[in-house]
């Protein structure tokens, strides 16, 4: 029984800090949704942890425990996927972004020195 | 036959302080008339600052983006301010300038035009891994593109109007992205694709990678480079 404490508080203890971060803004809402599933999925597991059996069992798989660590590793693929492609994506707005900046520069270094040969004149 | 056209030629910069002032001097020297922009891709030394000394307009990248990113910024400036010919040449003064017109002309009949350094102009060789790389991309490049390719790594070129909305818009920075790749991209939307022989001269700074490991990679780079290109919609 003790272990199954353990558990529970470590899944409500997730829980709480995503919904931390959730209400200061510091996670987007659409990984937050993400979470929060996996946290609410997680954390009647671990107070039963025979909960899967039954189920696994149907789609043949030994033990409850079994799945959770396949569904687990699959979820972290897939983020890790995700978080790639995310940062692919990021990249190239920043480069457009730099793209930007560098004409924005330029235009205005040419403004200024036009101005400057007026004044002259 | 060019007088009338606005041509920009665009130098991609990182760190070559040393040798860009030569290399504008010469443009301006042999191609009076035509606008110099050089693309400084976050530069730690004063290359920005020499290439506008030497007259250059010179826009400058916050940040390292490779050689695909200052590629791609150029054809924006050229968009933006309406040049009707983007010619794109190297910092490092290997390609030579009084090639331009002759790569300019053959734009009468085409979009993208390559200055080839393997057509029998000068001396440029290469061998072993690096050379079958060669071989099968501009093999594979002239199937596609109907007319001999023999230089398809060669940044020595010259766009069209056309060509220089869609490189504005789409120019990869990956490896190899802003040469095999591009070809590829070009000639799979349609454009006309052409190569026109030049002689290369030695790099004034810098030495090519001529270590057989690093032609080993630069072979399976370059296969990977062609197979994704060859794929992408």
């Amino acid at each position: 029984m003790k272990l199954n404490v353990l558990t529970a508080i470590v899944g409500l203890a997730l829980l709480l800090v995503i919904f931390e971060l959730l209400r200061r803004r510091q996670l987007r809402e659409k990984y937050a949704v993400l979470w929060i599933v996996v946290g609410l999925g997680v954390v009647p597991l671990a107070v039963f942890p025979r909960g899967l059996d039954t189920f696994a069992k149907l789609i043949g798989v030994a033990s409850g425990a079994s799945l959770v660590l396949f569904l687990g590793v699959l979820l972290l693929l897939v983020i890790c996927t995700h978080l790639s492609w995310e940062t692919s994506r990021l990249e190239e707005e920043t480069r457009t972004l730099a793209e930007e900046v560098a004409l924005i520069r330029t235009q205005l270094a040419e403004l200024d020195s036009r101005e400057l040969s007026n004044d002259e004149r | 036959m060019t007088s009338d056209k606005r041509v920009l030629i665009v130098i991609p910069a990182y760190n070559e302080g040393e040798s860009i002032a030569k290399v504008i001097a010469e443009v301006h020297a042999e191609l009076p008339g035509y606008d110099v922009l050089v693309v400084d891709d976050g530069s730690t030394d004063d290359t920005a600052a020499v290439a506008r000394a030497a007259g250059a307009k010179v826009t400058v990248l916050p940040y390292n983006l490779g050689v695909g990113g200052a590629r791609r910024l150029g054809y924006l400036y050229a968009l933006r301010n309406n040049y009707d010919v983007a010619v794109q040449l190297d910092a490092d003064g290997q390609h030579d300038p009084r090639n331009v017109p002759l790569l300019i002309d053959a734009l009468e009949t085409s979009d993208l035009v390559i200055g080839a350094r393997f057509a029998g102009e000068g001396e440029y060789h290469a061998r072993g891994p690096r050379w079958w790389a060669m071989r099968l991309l501009s093999f594979v490049l002239s199937k596609m593109a109907g007319t001999r390719l023999t230089d398809t790594t060669s940044g020595f070129r010259v766009c069209s109007r056309p060509l220089i909305e869609g490189y504005a818009r789409w120019l990869p920075v990956e490896y190899l992205g802003d040469t095999v790749d591009t070809a590829v991209w070009a000639i799979r939307h349609g454009y006309t694709v052409r190569q026109v022989p030049v002689a290369m001269r030695a790099r004034m700074a810098g030495t090519p990678s001529a270590n057989p490991l690093k032609s080993t990679v630069y072979l399976l780079r370059s296969m990977i480079t062609l197979l994704l290109a060859l794929v992408r919609k």
